[in-house]
């Protein structure tokens, strides 16, 4: 196996970690960070294609995470301001008392 | 994968476990801290030193503690007396691993990964800063507009509405 | 003499078997950095204690040792024996990171800071980036210390903290960028040698420019603010919180925390120094026979005794002051100065560069100061004696 497909298969574990806690837990703050480990995961593969891919010069791998990370923390405050808000309403953060659409 | 590289990678992937796992919120937002030093220490070992520190300032700096404080906020430091898990937890793990066994297939049976790695390429910030400047230029204006929209956004949505509108 | 150090660490490294060399030398910066600063800290705290003391009119520690030189032994003695005591309720994993968490990441900062001509113990292409990277594990530890004590004076104490250190972060960060703008790198080691030589016989630091003299006293007040020092020190105002997040911390363990916010300042301090006032480079050419090491061991301590005699002078703010001096004016401030400093660079030298940079940046200050306080004139402050 090489270095590329390796850091493939690490990104894509830690893709699927934060797959799996975004579908499976009832709070919301978890989910949240699930997602955030998702866009890590992703992340990671950019990093590593400009690490190993043919032309690493163009710099385009880069440039990419370091907006996928601005991207990240803007989603960061717009969900945890939903959270909150929601919080406010209901009481909970426990997405399954969260489900009706009349307030 | 040379091997301080793999015990790093090990740990980011149990702490990432952990932090998805584990009934005190707290405890995940450490962990999920952990997990995100791990991935910093794994950018640091793939040369990209301008990006693992980025992450490091922005994430530490700000995601993870936004996200302590909506814990705190919402009263969440006292684990839960119910089920963490949600009811269709079978379903949710099941699509996980379908996933990764899709992206773990694709990777083990794709052909262009058989290239050697070539040096470690280097990553001189003035360079990095030029391209932002001329070639990426309208991605970062974009970008520059995202975050002010979701900062208003965020303060908006969040804000106290004494009337209960 | 100037490069006593270095040549008697080449001379250490080449005593041991090549392939062990490039750690040994590693082994001994970070040997160095972590004998040298402690040491700082301990006198620094006598000096503080004894400043403060003179300031109050009392005498400061005076019992051990001749003029009290040996209080910080004591101290730290007192600190080693005492019971470490954790609560009941506390997470105990946590309780016990916490300080750790401060500490490492504050000694990992330090490693950028050139001390003195090649004496950088880390020198990396991203160094600024990477103090300020590592400075961002500071409110992690403080959020551990405050939420794993269970106590509710604690966790105020680290909300608060917490809230100032981000509110602060970003002044702080942009006033830096002013520097790393003028000196074209991030890495610290280039920064200062963009300020080596002389106009005449005034040094080329950048504090000696009008973006650099608003940009340095930015820094400092935002770096006052981010190591928690008074006036800005609510997070553990003891007529308020007891003592912050650190409340419940005794022993050894509040000695690390003493000693990682203490550590923090002159890592701070010595960032400042590097970024505006010329780093290890001597303030007059007849002056440059003495040691460069000692020329930024000179401005530390000089920093320092400012940053004492601030706490002797100043009453502490109010949060509500502190989160709008820190939103409202350092950040607008910091980003007219980023402005100035690219103007200092594209316009041609001579006078009128000086005059324009320096009505631009009194004319930002005086009309947010004007626009801030409303127009309210404050009546002239009287003092009176006792007779």
């Amino acid at each position: 196996m090489t270095p590329l497909a390796a850091y493939l298969l690490l990104s894509a574990l830690l893709f699927a970690i934060g797959l799996a806690g975004a579908l499976t837990r009832r709070n919301a703050i978890i989910v949240l960070i699930g997602i955030e480990l998702m866009l890590n995961g992703a992340n990671l593969n950019f990093i590593a294609f400009w690490r190993f891919g043919p032309n690493p010069e163009a710099l385009t791998g880069v440039v990419f995470v370091l907006f996928s990370i601005g991207v990240a923390a803007a989603e960061a405050a717009v969900g945890l301001a939903l959270i909150l808000s929601i919080y406010r309403h209901y009481r909970t953060t426990n997405l399954e008392q969260v489900d009706s659409l009349k307030g | 994968m040379t091997a301080p590289i793999a015990i790093i990678a090990v740990l980011t992937l149990a702490a990432a476990v952990t932090a998805m796992s584990l009934r005190n919120l707290v405890h995940c937002a450490l962990m999920f801290m952990a997990a995100l030093a791990g991935v910093a220490a794994l950018y640091l070992g793939l040369g990209a030193q301008f990006v693992g520190f980025a992450q490091v300032l922005i994430y530490f700096g700000a995601v993870a503690i936004l996200i302590v404080f909506a814990i705190l906020l919402t009263r969440g430091t006292e684990p839960p007396r119910e089920p963490i898990l949600s009811k269709a937890w079978i379903t949710g793990i099941a699509i996980a691993v379908v996933v990764f066994g899709v992206l773990s297939a694709m990777v083990l049976s794709s052909k262009a990964l058989t290239r050697e790695p070539g040096p470690t390429p280097q990553l001189p910030v003035h360079q990095l800063g030029a391209q932002l400047m001329t070639k990426y230029v309208l991605p970062l204006e974009v970008i520059g507009l995202l975050l002010t929209a979701a900062l208003i956004g965020a303060v908006v949505i969040a804000m106290h509405d004494e009337e209960g509108g | 003499m100037d490069q006593l150090l270095v040549t008697l660490k080449h001379w250490l490294v080449g005593l041991v078997p090549s392939q062990y060399a490039p750690f040994f030398s590693a082994l001994l910066s970070v040997g160095a950095i972590a004998v040298v600063f402690p040491a700082l800290f301990a006198l620094t705290t006598l000096l503080e204690r004894k400043g403060l003391g003179r300031i109050q009119n009392r005498y400061g520690p005076n019992r051990v040792g001749p003029y009290g030189l040996l209080q910080p032994i004591a101290d730290g003695l007192k600190a080693l024996t005492k019971e470490d005591i954790v609560p009941r309720p506390a997470d105990k994993v946590v309780h016990f990171l916490a300080p750790l968490v401060l500490v490492v990441p504050v000694f990992l900062a330090l490693a950028v800071v050139p001390m003195g001509r090649h004496m950088t113990a880390l020198d990396m292409n991203a160094g600024v980036l990477f103090f300020f990277a590592a400075g961002a594990a500071t409110e992690l530890s403080v959020f551990m210390a405050g939420w794993s004590s269970r106590n509710k004076y604690s966790l105020l104490g680290a909300m608060r903290a917490i809230a100032q250190m981000i509110s602060y972060e970003v002044p702080l960060i942009l006033a830096s960028v002013a520097a790393i703008m003028a000196a074209g790198s991030l890495s610290t080691t280039q920064i200062v040698e963009a300020q080596a030589g002389y106009w005449g016989c005034v040094p080329r630091w950048f504090v000696l420019t009008p973006w650099g003299f608003a940009g340095f006293i930015l820094f400092m007040v935002a770096a006052t603010a981010e190591s928690n020092r008074s006036p800005f020190d609510l997070p553990e105002g003891e007529s308020e919180l007891v003592a912050g997040y650190y409340t419940e911390y005794t022993g050894f363990k509040f000695a690390l925390f003493f000693l990682g916010e203490y550590l923090g300042l002159f890592a701070v301090s010595g960032l400042g120094i590097t970024l505006f006032l010329g780093g290890w480079h001597a303030p007059l050419p007849a002056l440059e026979w003495i040691p460069s090491w000692a020329w930024f061991f000179a401005k530390l301590l000089v920093l320092i005794a400012g940053f004492i005699w601030i706490r002797g002078t100043l009453p502490r703010l109010r949060i509500d002051q502190l989160m709008g001096l820190a939103w409202k004016f350092m950040l607008p401030m910091a980003l007219v100065n980023i402005g100035v400093a690219g103007l200092w660079r594209f316009m041609p030298g001579g006078w009128e560069r000086w005059i324009v940079c320096a009505l631009c940046v009194g004319a930002a200050y005086l009309l947010l100061g004007g626009l801030l306080s409303g127009g309210k004139v404050f009546a002239k402050r009287v003092y009176r004696y006792a007779d």
